[in-house]
């Protein structure tokens, strides 16, 4: 196993997720496109630690904060998409753009 | 062997990650992008890191078969009987993803990464377990006060009417304003 396989598939699925957050209208869609990063991201802290650290549990400990990440963002990312649904009728990201700088 | 295993897993990964923004029903984007979860979590296995790769499995099978709810309820278009286009900007997007990813491979073919130092230890779950409980306790704080956080965050955002829409704000309004007037004396 060479750690070059395993980060280029991760480049693949964190690209692949990029163009989902970047392109897609629908706020689901999106959290899906920004999961599929940090897939790519979990992925490539896995290779890290089995092919350059295996000796400290380091690594690992980085996989699971890379999994809580992804939990927390997706709880947040529902709750926020069915608090703005709720009041503004919104589900597109095209709608909510108050924040926009 | 393995590389050959790695390599088809990450090429399901991949695929199935892109196939997520290419049907149009949303059943099949929720439970192509599970499919590439489990082939990444079926990498992180062949790695050896068994309880993190489990643990994808678990969390990623359970959090799709939520979120294909989700995506029922907030779709424009939920069983792909009508098919339209769900996207904005989508060149913008393709040129910076393709360049992020060109950027990304040239930096993994480029580094000299350095070789492997040290041996796994014989039980790396064992490993896993007694760090979060000794030298990375503060990780484990940390976690466990984000996802409490998020419990809290979540109920309060998602939930319609609380006590402070019907109080107001000092908690001091009597009769509350409710929808519907009802009870007694009121």
């Amino acid at each position: 196993m060479n750690i070059e396989l395993f980060l280029l598939v991760a480049a693949g699925l964190f690209s692949v997720g990029m163009f989902g957050a970047l392109s897609q209208q629908s706020i689901v869609m999106l959290m899906m496109g920004l999961e599929l990063m940090a897939n790519g991201v979990l992925l490539a802290g896995g290779a890290f630690w089995r092919l350059v650290s295996p000796g400290s549990p380091d690594g690992q400990v980085l996989l699971l904060v890379v999994l809580v990440v992804m939990a927390v963002e997706m709880a947040m990312g529902f709750a926020v998409t069915s608090a703005i649904f709720r009041a503004r009728d919104v589900d597109l990201t095209d709608t909510a753009t108050d924040l926009k700088g | 062997m393995e590389s050959v295993i790695g390599g088809v897993l990450g090429a399901v990964a991949v695929l199935a990650g892109a196939t997520v923004f290419v049907v149009n029903s949303m059943a099949r984007a929720t439970y192509s992008l599970l499919v590439s979860f489990l082939a990444v979590a079926a990498m992180l296995v062949l790695l050896g890191s068994t309880y993190v790769g489990f643990l994808t499995v678990v969390m990623m099978t359970v959090e799709m078969a939520i979120m294909g709810v989700f995506m029922l309820m907030y779709m424009m278009n939920p069983a792909g009987l009508m098919p339209m286009s769900m996207r904005h900007n989508t060149r913008g997007a393709l040129v910076l993803s393709v360049g992020t990813f060109l950027v990304l491979s040239v930096g993994v073919f480029a580094v000299p990464w350095p070789g492997r130092q040290g041996k796994p230890a014989r039980d790396v779950t064992y490993d896993l377990g007694t760090a979060l409980m000794g030298r990375h306790m503060l990780t484990m704080i940390v976690i466990g006060t984000a996802l409490l956080a998020t419990m809290v965050s979540g109920v309060m955002l998602t939930s319609a009417r609380g006590r402070y829409d019907r109080y107001g704000d000092e908690l001091d309004r009597r009769p509350p304003t409710d929808p519907v007037r009802g009870g007694v004396g009121r």
